[in-house]
């Protein structure tokens, strides 16, 4: 029996989920070691939600993240020496050092970052599915947040506007149980957050996040509905943490067998178990050859933190204002030396024919007279 | 020149850059249909049309939120606020979000979006809606905040505020809405970060901004008559400061009074009292008097609404105080 999948597909979902694992055990490492300070909020375990949404979209798509961010720039192709020097507070990280672990961006990638305010990057990314609508592009925005995200006002307020204009945004909440250490369903009135979506008339619908295919498939789906201009979705993808809330946090609140039951349903396993039996011929060897790869990936990528110097103290004085003329820094330009080509450009105000009708007017005035009536 | 509201010459301002560049657009509640709670946006929707003019949800968070998303991927947002007071329910995505992109990003986002609205007393409204809240933006690193009393400051600004790379924040006023003034047609453009001597005078200089700049200028005519040579720096910019047309100013007449509309601890005019005592000690001949408003809440009563404001007569006090001259 064919595959549904190419063979192609299901090792690049493998590498690049191995990668994520690899290099957040590395990062953990390093924070114990000292070299990374601060919050450290490591995604092992969830690599099937970025790893399989990432796949299912295309590269000029906008994602954007909270805290939990070393995964998904890391699944959009971003260098992971980088990102572990952003993590090192180095002058070679993505933001010279001054963000860190909670503030990955890497716009060459179309990453727009991670923020450290709980859902606060939620109403950003309906602005950018805006901004797309607005220029008439057929691009789609990505957001995760958390669970915990789902109780603050910015998921409420953004989706009542996102519903109404038809914004092309797919909310992906990793559902990973606990906001910090406490569970969901303790501050939840409705824990199944998904359900939340038809407050707003939206579309709703759990995955199981575990599953790094039924990723792919539910945000291909979502990403061709958001594209047809239907509206956002709120994914719930169901998911589980390995570690800790940071590496601040040892986890007390869940018991040693929760933990493990969940360790038994190991996305990474899951996949190869899976691949391997699609008739492609292939072998643990195959699979031992990438992980080889991958670790040496990111042993460089923690060689290169570590020999990459700290930011230097002018660098105070800059990225605060914009001066007139400057230009944006382009990362991998500034620090490996490389042509970056896929720098985002928009259409200059004169160029640009805006011909979207937010709100045509008989719409508007069939409301107006509806308010009048039902008085 | 014609002679334009201030309200008015804002819309001339929004209507020329919306003009001039297609993705610049405003978004807010009632600024549609509505023509804008307080009518600056009037005619626009017909105009532009309805994603360029955008009635928003009673969201302030969302949308001013929405509103930096799209500015970081390369549109111009105007958000008007209806008032500062409801914005504070959006201060996290302004301070949290849109003043540190720039930096969180190492420089590789911008955020060129404005947030606009009335501060200030608006008249008989009581405490929620009657604060000066531009102290509190203009702590903030990687914002502007610009403060214009007249119209053709007002338009000019504006457009400088729409073409700035960075995010603005821009304090009108309910109470200056209506007011008159001659405002340049066209191309008028007023840098940002630039005071401006409203009134030359030798004798004492008088700092301010936005509404309290009238009071200001009564007060130095009627000190006029009395041989006292008021200058009147009006600073139009908060953050960044115009340091050294203060310290100038200062430098030539050695003294200084300093009206805001706002409370006085952790006012701005704390921050001007600081320029002056560190780099013009030397040359001042008394101390600077501060006046301000009253550091109570504000009442609906019209005679506890006006006592608690600064106006003419207290300025007049001030002066006479910081040129010794009290009880003459």
């Amino acid at each position: 029996m064919a595959s549904a999948y190419s063979k192609d597909l299901l090792l690049t979902m493998y590498r690049k989920m191995y990668l994520l694992r690899r290099f957040e055990e590395r990062a953990g490492q390093q924070y114990t070691l000292g070299k990374i300070a601060g919050f450290c909020h490591l995604y092992i375990g969830q690599e099937a939600v970025a790893v399989g949404c990432n796949e299912a979209i295309r590269p000029d798509d906008y994602m954007l993240s909270a805290y939990r961010d070393h995964g998904q720039p890391l699944a959009r192709g971003s260098d992971a020496g980088m990102i572990m020097a952003e993590l090192f507070g180095r002058g070679s990280g993505y933001s010279k050092g001054k963000g860190g672990s909670m503030h990955i961006f890497d716009i060459e990638h179309h990453f727009y970052g991670g923020y450290g305010i709980v859902g606060g990057q939620i109403p950003l990314a309906a602005g950018m599915a805006f901004a797309a609508r607005y220029r008439n592009e057929d691009r789609v925005t990505v957001c995760f947040f958390g669970d915990a995200a789902a109780n603050q006002g910015a998921f409420h307020e953004t989706f009542n506007m996102a519903q109404k204009w038809k914004l092309p945004v797919i909310y992906i909440c990793e559902n990973n149980r606990y906001g910090m250490g406490t569970a969901i369903a303790r501050t939840s009135a409705v824990p199944e957050i998904h359900k939340r979506a038809s407050a707003y008339g939206m579309r709703g619908e759990a995955v199981d996040g575990m599953d790094a295919l039924k990723m792919y498939e539910a945000v291909k789906d979502a990403a061709a509905y958001c594209r047809a201009g239907k509206g956002p979705v709120l994914m719930e993808a169901n998911t589980y943490r390995f570690r800790g809330h940071s590496m601040a946090d040892p986890a007390n609140y869940r018991s040693k067998q929760e933990v493990e039951d969940e360790r038994r349903n190991d996305p990474i396993p899951k996949l190869r178990e899976y691949a391997l039996k699609q008739g492609f011929g292939l072998t643990d060897a195959d699979f031992e050859s990438i992980e080889e790869e991958e670790k040496r990936t990111v042993d460089a990528a923690v060689k290169f933190a570590d020999e990459s110097p700290e930011p230097s103290v002018e660098e105070l004085w800059r990225d605060t204002i914009v001066e007139p003329g400057e230009e944006d820094v382009r990362p991998r330009e500034r620090v490996l030396g490389v042509k970056v080509t896929n720098w985002p450009k928009y259409p200059s105000g004169q160029e640009l024919k805006v011909t979207w009708d937010l709100e045509p007017r008989a719409e508007a005035e069939a409301a107006d007279k509806k308010a009048g009536l039902s008085r | 020149m014609p002679e334009l509201m201030y309200r008015e010459a804002l819309n001339q301002a929004l209507a020329e850059e919306m003009e001039r560049d297609a993705n610049v657009f405003l978004i807010g509640e009632e600024v549609g249909r509505y023509n804008g709670a307080f009518k600056v946006s009037q005619g626009l929707l017909d105009k532009f049309g309805s994603a360029r003019i955008i009635d928003a949800p009673i969201s302030e968070l969302g949308f001013t939120g929405l509103s930096v998303g799209a500015a970081a991927v390369g549109l111009r947002p105007v958000v008007e606020m209806m008032t500062w007071n409801f914005a504070i329910l959006a201060m996290d995505q302004i301070v949290n979000n849109a003043a540190k992109l720039r930096h969180m990003s190492g420089g590789q986002l911008r955020c060129p979006i404005v947030f606009r609205g009335p501060g200030g007393a608006g008249g008989r409204l009581s405490s929620q809606h009657s604060q000066s809240l531009e102290a509190n933006y203009a702590h903030f690193p990687g914002l502007k905040v610009i403060a214009p009393a007249t119209p053709a400051d007002a338009k000019g600004m504006l457009k400088s505020a729409i073409r700035d790379e960075n995010p603005v924040i821009m304090f009108e006023g309910e109470r200056l809405y209506a007011l008159k003034g001659e405002v340049p047609e066209g191309e008028h453009i007023v840098p940002l970060g630039v005071a401006d001597v409203k009134r030359e005078g030798t004798d004492v200089t008088l700092i301010t901004w936005s509404r309290m700049y009238y009071f200001c200028m009564e007060a130095a005519e009627a000190l006029e008559k009395e041989g006292i040579s008021v200058e009147v720096l009006d600073l139009r910019t908060l953050r960044p400061l115009d340091e050294e047309a203060i310290l100038k100013s200062v430098r030539k007449t050695n003294r200084a009074v300093i009206c805001e509309e706002g409370w006085a601890l952790a006012g701005i005019g704390a921050s001007v009292v600081d320029l002056i005592q560190s780099q013009a000690f030397d040359e001042l001949d008394a101390p600077v008097v501060r006046v301000t408003g009253l550091d109570v809440n504000m009442s609906y009563a019209a005679n506890l609404e006006n006592a608690t404001q600064p106006d003419a007569p207290k300025i007049i006090a001030a002066i006479k105080k910081v040129l010794y001259r009290e009880g003459a």
